[in-house]
C-alpha cells in the first residue's frame, strides 16, 4: 500500500509542478492570447 | 336567368381549364430544371437548383464554384469609379472569402485561432461532441458495467481453488507498483474530471446549476490540464517495466483457447508473469494511452503540436482514405478545426480504454480472490501464484532454489 500512496503524492506534487513551471515558461493562455492590458484571470500575473 | 345561367356555365368550364394551364406551367418550370441541372451560366454562375436540391438531400457538393469565386483585387474598378472602394471584391465575394477561411484577416490580438471568423465545421463537432459522442460513449461505460455486474452475478468472486499454503511469492517490486499507481491514480482523476467536462453542458449544470458547475469545470479543468504529466510518466515507466513479459508466445494461444480459466472453477492455464489477458489489457493502456496522450498534447499545446492536417497529408499519400471511399483528406486545417478532431479523437479512444480499464478494475478487485494483493503488498499468495501464473511461479522458485528462502514464510 505504500507504495500506492506514494505514487498519489508524486500524482500531487507532479501536478502542482507541472502547474508551476508551465506558467512560468509563459504557457497560460492569458500569456499565449492576450497583451498586457488585458487581464482574463482574478488573479495578477 | 340566361345570362346568368351562362356565365355560370362558362366559369364552370374555365375553372379547370385554368387549373390544367397552371399545372403545365409548374411542370414545365420543373422540367426545364431537370433538363439543364447544371447551368451555372445561367444563374450567373451562382447555385443552381440541382445544387439546393442536392444539400438538402445532404448530399455533399462540389462547393469549387463558390469557394474560389472570391473577387479579384486585379480586375477592381478604378477608386474614383463606381464600386471602385470595394477593391475587387463584392461583398458577397468577401463574405464568401470568410467563409471559406480564405480571406486575408489582420487581427490586432490573439494568435492564429483569432484569424478564422468563421468556422462551420464547428457545427458539426458540436453536434457529434453532444450527439453520439456523449450517448454512445456513455452507453459503452454503462454497457460494461452492466456485463460486469451479470458476470458477477453469474460466476461470482473466483477464488483460490486449492489450500493455501499460507506462503507468499514477490509478484511486483516497490517501483513496479508505484509506476503502476503513478498511472492508474492519475487516470481515474483524468477520466472523472474529462466525464466532467465532456457532460457539463448536457448533464452536470442541469442538475446542479451554472455556479455550482463552474467551480466544478474550473477545478477539472485544472486537474485534467496538469495531472496528465503523471500519467504519461507512469505510462512510460510501465512500458519499460514489462514490456518484455508482454511480448506475445505459444502459451497465450492455450490461455485464450482455455477462456483463461475464468469461466469455470479448476481450470487454470499456465502463464508466465502475465497471461494472455493481462497481455491485452497492457497493450491496451500502451497504445490508447499513448494515443490519448498524444491528441492531449496537441490540445494543451494546440499551436505548436498541431496533429491533424500532417496526418492526414500523410494517409493521403498512402492512398487509403481514397481507397475506403473518404477522398482526400483535408490537409488545411483551421486551428479550432485541429483542436475540435483532437478533442474527438481524444474522447473516443478515452472511451474505449475506461471501459477496458473497468474490466481490470473489476478482475483486481472484487472479481478475483488474492488479486488484489498483487498491487497492495506485491506480496502473492503462493498457491494463487500456481493456479494463474504457474510457469512464472516455477521460474521464481528455480532463481530461489540456488539462493536462501528468505521471503518464505511457513504455513504454520
Amino acid at each position: 500500500m505504500k507504495a500506492m500512496f506514494t505514487a498519489f503524492v508524486a500524482i500531487a506534487i507532479i501536478s502542482v509542478g507541472a502547474y508551476y513551471v508551465l506558467g512560468g515558461m509563459g504557457f497560460t493562455s492569458q500569456d499565449r492570447n492576450a497583451g498586457n492590458a488585458v487581464r482574463l484571470s482574478d488573479t495578477d500575473e | 336567368m340566361q345570362p346568368i345561367t351562362t356565365i355560370v356555365l362558362l366559369l364552370a368550364l374555365l375553372t379547370p381549364a385554368h387549373a390544367q394551364e397552371l399545372s403545365e406551367d409548374v411542370a414545365g418550370t420543373y422540367q426545364l430544371a431537370q433538363a439543364e441541372p447544371d447551368s451555372r451560366a445561367a444563374t450567373g454562375g451562382a447555385q443552381t437548383l440541382e445544387d439546393i436540391l442536392a444539400r438538402q438531400r445532404g448530399e455533399e457538393i462540389d462547393d469549387t464554384f463558390r469557394r474560389t469565386a472570391t473577387g479579384n483585387p486585379d480586375s477592381a474598378a478604378g477608386i474614383a469609379s463606381q464600386l471602385g472602394t470595394l477593391g475587387g471584391s463584392s461583398d458577397p465575394e468577401l463574405w464568401r472569402a470568410l467563409r471559406y477561411g480564405t480571406a486575408d484577416i489582420t487581427v490586432s490580438s490573439g494568435g492564429p485561432e483569432a484569424r478564422v471568423l468563421m468556422q462551420d465545421g464547428g457545427m458539426k463537432w458540436l453536434a457529434f461532441r453532444e450527439g453520439p459522442l456523449s450517448t454512445v460513449g456513455a452507453g459503452a461505460l454503462g454497457g460494461t458495467l452492466v456485463l460486469l455486474l451479470l458476470f458477477y452475478m453469474m460466476r461470482g468472486r473466483i477464488q483460490i481453488d486449492g489450500e493455501k499454503t499460507g506462503r507468499t511469492v514477490t509478484r511486483f517490486k516497490a517501483i513496479e507498483r508505484f509506476g503502476h499507481w503513478l498511472m492508474a491514480g492519475s487516470f481515474i482523476l483524468l477520466g472523472v474530471t474529462g466525464l466532467v467536462s465532456l457532460f457539463g453542458r448536457k448533464v452536470l449544470i442541469p442538475s446542479f446549476g451554472h455556479e455550482a458547475f463552474s467551480t466544478m469545470a474550473i477545478a477539472s479543468k485544472w486537474i485534467h490540464n496538469n495531472v496528465s504529466w503523471a500519467f504519461m510518466l507512469g505510462l512510460i515507466m510501465v512500458f519499460f517495466m514489462w514490456v518484455m513479459h508482454n511480448l506475445p508466445n505459444r502459451t497465450d494461444i492455450r490461455w485464450l483457447a482455455q477462456g483463461g480459466g475464468i469461466l469455470s472453477d479448476g481450470v487454470h492455464p499456465p502463464a508466465k508473469k502475465f497471461n494472455a489477458g493481462q497481455k491485452l489489457i497492457f497493450w491496451s493502456v500502451i497504445l490508447f494511452g499513448a494515443s490519448i496522450s498524444i491528441s492531449g498534447l496537441s490540445l494543451l499545446f494546440p499551436f505548436e503540436l498541431p496533429l491533424f492536417a500532417k496526418t492526414f497529408s500523410i494517409l493521403n499519400a498512402t492512398g487509403l482514405p481514397q481507397a475506403a471511399g473518404f477522398g482526400d483528406l483535408p490537409v488545411m486545417l483551421a486551428p479550432h478545426e485541429e483542436m475540435q478532431l483532437a478533442q474527438l479523437w481524444h474522447s473516443i479512444i478515452a472511451f474505449v480504454l475506461m471501459a477496458i480499464i473497468f474490466a481490470h478494475i473489476y478482475i483486481g478487485s472484487i472479481g478475483m480472490e488474492g488479486a488484489y494483493d498483487a498491487m497492495g503488498s506485491g506480496e502473492v499468495e503462493e498457491q494463487w501464484a500456481r493456479e494463474h501464473h504457474s510457469l512464472w511461479l516455477e521460474e521464481v522458485q528455480s532463481q530461489k532454489g540456488a539462493e536462501p528462502d528468505g521471503k518464505a514464510t511457513p504455513a504454520e
